[in-house]
């Protein structure tokens, strides 16, 4: 396997493999980081990759463990995201800035799920895997796959109605 | 799209029970224009949904003998900075043993200006001596 076969196999995953670390990590670089590095392992082993079944599954399963790792070791410097600021906002008029900002409010309240809900949720409805992919990837039953991401479903939704009742309130 | 439906599989969708085509359903109502008031929510999550699918990895992909390459230019340049280092410090060397010759130079030749004059004013002194001698002489010849 060469270096064009071997970006052949890996380009149509290359983006999911950097948002699912970009979703563990949340800092871009930190996730540009561990997508190279990830892609230089599956490169050193390129040999195997053939013999696997599924490489785009291994691929993911690879991603997050790297993540996990990366932060138990607690190298990461995360930067923290400061959302203090979006009460202000909401009574704004400017209608772009209130849905950029409500999108934001999504991506917080999944960054305040669970690791574990966290990857669920970002390889199903965002990257729209199956659950016999994602059973695969995550190394889980599919019924308790299926509890996560309900429960995480269930949490943002909730969070988001709360917020935006309060917002409607206001107005 | 009728609204039941939507609702329904709403249901479904939180108990994590729609297929991937159900929720293509629901993906394609929710980032249309047209949504129901009471489901906004499920607007922003859709949306967001779909715009951090829109985020791509940017950077370039270095493989393996990429790697090497830099590792060999890595070697050539320690090696050149350890050659220039060395070039340097003989360069600097040279430098200070020519400073310390020059300064040797201008201290011997000080000490030696220093002996000239003295000499000059032993000098003096002798010339002094001779007109006592003289005059001593001239004395002694008139006495005779």
């Amino acid at each position: 396997m060469n270096e064009s076969d071997f970006l052949k196999v890996v380009l149509p995953f290359k983006d999911k493999v950097f948002r699912l670390a970009k979703r563990l990590l949340v800092s871009k670089d930190e996730a540009e980081d561990a997508t190279q590095e990830l892609l230089l392992k599956l490169w050193k082993n390129k040999d195997k990759i053939t013999s696997y079944r599924n490489t785009e599954a291994f691929a993911m399963t690879m991603t997050k463990n790297y993540c996990y790792d990366r932060l138990k070791s607690k190298q990461a410097g995360n930067l923290t995201l400061i959302h203090g600021n979006y009460k202000e906002k909401e009574t704004s008029l400017d209608k772009k800035l209130e849905y950029i900002d409500s999108v934001d409010r999504v991506h917080l309240l999944i960054d305040n799920l669970p690791d574990q809900q966290k990857i669920i949720i970002q390889l199903r409805d965002v990257e729209q895997y199956n659950f016999k992919e994602i059973c695969e990837m995550v190394n889980m039953k599919p019924t308790a796959v299926r509890v996560s991401l309900s429960r995480a479903r269930k949490t943002i939704r909730e969070q988001l109605t709360k917020q935006h009742s309060y917002g409607v309130n206001q107005d | 799209m009728e609204l039941t439906k939507i609702e329904r599989l709403l249901v479904k969708y939180k108990n994590a029970e729609t297929t991937l085509k159900e929720e293509d359903i629901l993906r394609m109502y929710f980032t249309s224009n047209k949504v129901a008031p009471h489901l906004k929510e499920y607007q922003l999550i859709f949306n967001y949904f779909k715009s951090n699918n829109d985020e791509t990895y940017t950077k370039k992909i270095k493989l393996n003998n990429k790697i090497k390459k830099r590792n060999w230019l890595m070697v050539a340049a320690s090696i050149t900075l350890l050659l220039s280092t060395y070039s340097g410090l003989t360069m600097i060397n040279q430098y200070n043993q020519k400073k310390q010759a020059a300064e040797n130079l201008a201290q011997i030749t000080n000490v030696l200006k220093l002996v000239s004059t003295n000499l000059k004013k032993g000098n003096q002194a002798l010339k002094k001596l001779h007109v006592y001698e003289d005059s001593v002489y001239k004395i002694f010849k008139k006495i005779k």
